[in-house]
């Protein structure tokens, strides 16, 4: 090989698929980080999502064959650790059933009550391992049917219709839960980042 | 002219830059003259700006050597199933 550009997801997919050692390895290295963040955005769940970044990598492997590289290969993986966190969700939800239309009916999500500038950059005040912390258990505040469409559309950056397709919803369906978790997570971040003690007008 | 409560119900698509072009102006111009949306389309931006980000944690070395193990496991085991 003479480029030194690293190898496409593409071709590190097709070289697993004939037998080569190194390339589903270079891949799980790839992605480990961004699969275990998937599971543990929905699971919230630590050892749930330690099960979960293994079970993807493993299923994955088995099925390779399958993939036939009409999505990206991540989003393929995404796809996988969704149903692997869902279903480690589903399991320790059996004693407490709340169905979703429940969860998402009361319509209190969209009414926005912290009206204030924040303070400077969240990013020049805190490190990057603060924030990570408080972005973390500010998604896992929300309700589930909110929290999955985040995470796919606006953390790990799919479309829409990827989005719609992965969790069985419609479009309008996935832009509206879009909508309330982003205004819900608008709403905790700013009681976080607000200017203290300021009139929330005070920059007019 | 578009209410305040229309500029919510849009925001997603506004900030998705999926609207058509009259409803953006409609609702730009909204946004403009108004201090409550401004703040909220700012602090929107800002809350996805930082989700964005935001780098993965790395995965735990202990993690990740399980991880790798299972995966050369399950690698031999095909082989060996050839």
């Amino acid at each position: 090989m003479t480029s030194t550009e690293p190898p496409t997801d593409e071709h590190l997919v097709e070289l697993a698929k004939t037998g080569d050692n190194g390339a589903f390895p270079e891949l799980v290295k790839r992605y480990s980080r961004r699969i275990l963040r998937v599971a543990r955005n929905i699971t919230n769940n630590d050892e749930d999502s330690e099960d979960v970044l293994q079970e993807t990598f493993m299923k994955a492997y088995t099925h390779l064959d399958g993939f036939q590289g009409n999505s990206r290969f991540y989003t393929w993986l995404v796809r996988i650790a969704m149903n692997e966190s869902l279903m480690k969700l589903r399991k320790r939800k059996t004693g407490r059933v709340v169905s979703l239309d429940e969860e998402l009916s009361t319509g209190e999500d969209t009414i926005t009550r912290e009206i204030a500038v924040w303070e400077g950059n969240p990013e020049d005040r805190y490190s990057q391992e603060e924030l990570r912390e408080l972005l973390d258990t500010t998604i896992a505040s929300l309700p589930e049917g909110f929290r999955t469409v985040f995470v796919l559309r606006d953390v790990e950056e799919l479309s829409t219709e990827e989005t719609a397709d992965m969790l069985g919803l419609s479009i309008p369906a996935v832009k509206s839960r879009l909508l309330r978790a982003r205004l819900q997570l608008r709403e905790k971040l700013t009681r976080v980042f607000k200017q203290k003690g300021d009139d929330a007008f005070a920059f007019l | 002219m578009p209410s305040c409560k229309d500029f919510l119900r849009e925001l997603t698509d506004y900030l998705d830059s999926c609207l058509d072009p009259e409803t953006k102006k409609e609702l730009d111009k909204h946004v403009e003259e108004c201090p409550t949306c401004w703040v909220i389309l700012d602090t929107t931006k800002k809350t996805l700006k930082i989700y964005k980000g935001c780098a993965p944690k790395a995965v735990p070395a202990a993690l990740e050597d399980k991880l790798m193990a299972a995966v050369q496991a399950k690698m031999a085991e095909r082989k060996c199933g050839q």
